[in-house]
C-alpha cells in the first residue's frame, strides 16, 4: 500500500512514517499542503492521512477543494475532541478521522476499515505454503476453503507474514496487538497463537515456539 | 428584562384618546350649528312674517289701520306646529293683538330695522320679531310697532334631532377610529414583529447578520443587532479558535511522545523498560483522554445552554454512532449488535451523539475481548430510549448514580484509562433535552447496562 501522510509535525510525521513502513507499507510524507498537491501531482495513492491544522491552510479546505477529483480515501488527524469538528471532517468528505494522540493499532484498524470499506483496487495478497492471506480482506484460502479471521488474528498473522523465519518475542507481539489502556497478560498472546496454529494446520505453515524467545512462521517451502 | 407596558396598545389608546375627543367636538359643533340654523331659520320666517304684517299699515280718516294676511302666519307653521303670538302697537297704545306680549318698549328699533328678542311668555320661551313703521296719522308721524313671536319647542326639537343624528354619527366614528386605531399600530408594528421572529427563528450558531427590508425608523435597531451579533460571532470564533488552538499545542506534543515510545517500545529488549514506556504511555492517553473529555465538557456546557433542536432519528443516530466506534471495537474483536427502530426526537444531533459515544465508548472500553455490546434503539412508552449493555465487569460496588458525577470512576476500573467525565457529559446532554440517564448492572451480575431516555418527539 503507497500512503500519503500530510503532517506538518517532523516528529510525529517520523514516527508515524517509520511505523507504516514497519507494516510494509510505502509512505511519502508531505508537510504543507503545497507539498500534498506536488506529492498528489505525480504519484497515486491508496490513503491519505491528513492533518486538519498545516501551516499553509486548513486541512479541511483542502479536502473540500479536492474531493471532487480525489479518489483516494481520505483519514484525517485531528487535534480537536470537539465532536463537531469530526463530524464536520466527515461531511467534508473524509472516510474517518483519528484523534491525536493516536494508538497506532487504532490508526491502522481505522485505515484497514476504510481500504476494506472503500474496496480499493489494490490486494496484497500473501502466499503462505499452501494457502493465501489477505490482510485487507481478513481470510485465509486453502484451495477452495476460505476462512475469516478475527482481527486480533488477522494482525497477528500480519506481524508473522512481515518477519517470516524471525523469531517475534510474546512481548513484541503483545505491544502490536494490545492497545495500551488496558493491562494484557502475556497469556493472552498463547491464546491467539493457539487459534492460528489451528487455522494453517496443514497448510504447509507453522509458528513453532522458540523456548524462552518467542515465536517463529516457518513455512514449508522456504 | 421588566416590560414597559406594551407600545401597541399604547398607541391603540392614544389614537381612541385622540378619535374620542375629535368625537365629542364634532358632535358639540354639530349640536351648536343646528341651534344656530334653526334659530335662524325661525328669526328669518318671524322677521318675514312681522314685515308682511307691517307692510299692510296705513293711515284712514286719521287712525292707523292694518290687515292681518294669511300668508303672515301660514309661513310660520312652515316651521313646525307652534303657538304664535303677536301685536301690534301704535306708541305705546294696542291696536291689535296680545297686549300683555312682553315687547320691549324701552328701545323699539329704528324703523324699517327688525329686532329680535328672547323671553318667557305663559310658561313656554318665545322668540319675538318686532318691526317699526311710521304712519303719517293727521298731523304727524306715529311709530308702529309690529311684533310677531313663536314659542321656541320646534327649533329646540330639530335641534335635538340633529345633535341626536350627530351624537349617533359620533360615536359610530369613534368605533370605527378605535378599530383603525388598533389595526395601524398593528401594522405599524409587524417589521418590529417580523424582525424578532426572523431573529427567534435562527439556531444558536447562526450568527449571519439580518438582512431585510425595514422601515426606515428600524434602521438603527437591525443596524445595532447586527453589530452584536457581528461582535458575538467574533468572540465564538475567536474562544473556538482558541480551544482548537489549545488543543493542538497539548495534543501533537503528546502524539509525538507517544508515537516516539511506541518506537522505542520496539526496540527495547529489556522487559523493565518496555513497562516503563507502556506505563509513559499510557499516562499521555490519560493526559489526552482528560484535556478532549474536558474540552467535550465545555462545549458541552457551552451547546445545552443555547440547544439546537431539531429532529433527529435515533436509531440513525445510533448508527452512525456505532459505525464511528467499529474499528476501535473491531480491535478487540467485540461486536456492537444493533436492534433499532427509527425513534424520532428532538434535539442537538452534535450533542447526542456525543453522550451516545461517550457511553459506548465506555462500554468498548470495559469490555472482554470478543465479546457483544447490544446496542438497542426503541420507543418505550412516550420515550425514546437507546440502550448500551456490554458483558463487561459491571459498573462496580458503591451506587451507580455516583458514576455519573465529575471524575468520579467505578470501583472496579482499574487498569483501564478514562477520565471519569464520559458519563457526566452524557447525563448533562441528556438533562439538557429533558431526558436523563440509567445505569444499572445486569441481573445476572454481569455486564454494565446504561439507557439514555429522552422524551418522544
Amino acid at each position: 500500500m503507497r500512503y500519503l501522510l500530510v503532517e506538518d509535525n517532523r516528529e510525529l510525521a517520523e514516527a508515524v512514517v517509520n511505523r507504516l513502513e514497519l507494516d510494509g507499507h510505502a509512505v511519502d510524507h508531505a508537510a504543507s499542503l503545497a507539498e500534498a498537491e506536488d506529492c498528489l501531482a505525480v504519484a497515486s495513492y491508496d490513503l491519505i492521512l491528513l492533518d486538519v491544522m498545516l501551516p499553509d491552510g486548513d486541512g479541511r479546505t483542502f479536502l473540500t477543494q479536492n474531493r471532487a477529483h480525489l479518489e483516494t480515501p481520505v483519514i484525517v488527524l485531528t487535534a480537536r475532541s470537539q465532536v463537531s469538528d469530526r463530524v464536520g471532517a466527515l461531511d467534508q468528505g473524509a472516510d474517518d478521522y483519528i484523534t491525536k494522540p493516536f494508538d497506532f493499532s487504532e490508526l491502522e484498524a481505522r485505515c484497514r476499515a476504510v481500504l476494506r470499506r472503500r474496496g480499493g483496487a489494490a490486494r496484497n495478497e500473501i502466499a503462505l505454503g499452501q494457502a493465501v492471506f489477505d490482510p485487507l480482506a481478513g481470510t485465509l484460502s486453502h484451495r477452495s476453503e476460505t476462512i475469516t479471521l478475527r482481527n486480533r488474528e488477522i494482525r497477528l498473522m500480519e506481524v508473522f507474514t512481515r518477519h517470516p523465519g524471525q523469531i517475534l518475542s510474546k512481548s513484541q507481539l503483545m505491544d502490536r496487538l494490545f492497545s495500551y489502556d488496558a493491562e494484557v497478560t502475556e497469556n493472552a498472546i498463547e491464546v491467539y497463537v493457539g487459534r492460528l496454529r489451528r487455522h494453517i494446520d496443514g497448510k504447509g505453515v507453522r509458528i513453532e515456539t522458540v523456548r524462552g524467545l518467542g515465536y517463529r512462521m516457518e513455512t514449508d517451502d522456504a | 428584562m421588566t416590560a414597559t407596558g406594551s407600545i401597541g396598545r399604547r398607541l391603540t389608546l392614544l389614537l381612541a384618546g385622540v378619535a374620542a375627543l375629535l368625537s365629542v367636538l364634532s358632535w358639540s359643533m354639530v349640536t351648536g350649528l343646528a341651534w344656530q340654523a334653526a334659530e335662524r331659520t325661525q328669526d328669518n320666517v318671524l322677521a318675514a312674517s312681522a314685515t308682511s304684517i307691517a307692510e299692510t299699515l296705513r293711515s284712514e280718516q286719521g287712525e292707523v289701520r292694518l290687515e292681518l294676511p294669511y300668508s303672515a302666519f301660514s309661513m310660520l307653521g312652515a316651521i313646525s306646529e307652534e303657538r304664535v303670538f303677536y301685536n301690534v302697537m301704535a306708541g305705546s297704545a294696542l291696536l291689535t293683538g296680545y297686549e300683555d306680549l312682553p315687547v320691549s318698549t324701552l328701545a323699539p328699533p329704528a324703523p324699517g330695522r327688525v329686532s329680535f328678542s328672547t323671553s318667557e311668555y305663559r310658561g313656554s320661551q318665545i322668540r319675538m320679531a318686532s318691526v317699526t313703521r311710521l304712519v303719517l296719522v293727521g298731523t304727524g308721524p306715529v311709530p308702529v310697532t309690529v311684533t310677531v313671536a313663536q314659542t321656541r319647542g320646534g327649533v329646540a326639537t330639530i335641534a335635538g334631532d340633529l345633535s341626536q343624528l350627530a351624537a349617533i354619527l359620533s360615536v359610530a366614528f369613534f368605533v370605527v377610529a378605535v378599530a383603525l386605531s388598533a389595526f395601524a399600530a398593528r401594522a405599524s408594528l409587524r417589521p418590529l414583529n417580523e424582525i424578532a421572529q426572523a431573529v427567534s427563528r435562527r439556531g444558536p450558531s447562526d450568527l449571519r447578520p439580518l438582512r431585510r427590508a425595514a422601515p426606515a425608523e428600524l434602521a438603527p435597531l437591525m443596524t445595532s443587532l447586527n453589530r452584536l451579533m457581528d461582535r458575538l460571532g467574533q468572540s465564538i470564533r475567536r474562544s473556538e479558535d482558541f480551544i482548537a488552538e489549545a488543543a493542538h499545542r497539548v495534543r501533537t506534543p503528546l502524539a509525538t511522545v507517544r508515537a516516539q515510545a511506541e518506537i522505542v517500545l520496539r526496540s527495547v529488549r529489556d522487559e523493565d523498560e518496555k513497562q516503563r514506556l507502556r506505563r509513559i504511555i499510557r499516562a499521555v492517553d490519560e493526559s489526552s483522554r482528560s484535556a478532549g473529555q474536558l474540552l467535550d465538557h465545555a462545549t458541552v456546557a457551552y451547546r445545552a445552554e443555547h440547544l439546537v433542536r431539531e429532529p433527529v432519528d435515533l436509531a440513525d443516530l445510533a448508527a452512525r454512532t456505532a459505525a464511528s466506534l467499529g474499528p476501535t471495537a473491531a480491535m478487540k474483536d467485540i461486536l456492537i449488535q444493533m436492534d433499532t427502530e427509527p425513534v424520532p426526537v428532538v434535539g442537538d444531533p452534535v450533542l447526542l451523539n456525543n453522550a451516545l459515544r461517550n457511553v459506548l465508548d465506555n462500554a468498548v472500553k470495559y469490555s472482554p475481548a470478543e465479546t457483544t455490546i447490544a446496542l438497542r434503539v426503541r420507543a418505550d412508552h412516550g420515550e425514546a430510549r437507546a440502550t448500551v449493555a456490554d458483558e463487561g465487569p459491571g459498573l462496580g460496588d458503591g451506587p451507580a448514580e455516583a458514576l455519573t458525577e465529575r471524575f468520579r470512576r467505578g470501583s472496579n476500573t482499574e487498569g483501564v484509562v478514562g477520565s471519569g467525565l464520559g458519563l457526566t457529559i452524557a447525563e448533562d446532554v441528556l438533562l439538557a433535552h429533558g431526558g436523563r440517564l440509567e445505569l444499572e448492572t445486569d441481573h445476572h451480575g454481569r455486564g454494565a447496562c446504561v439507557s439514555l431516555v429522552l422524551p418522544s418527539a
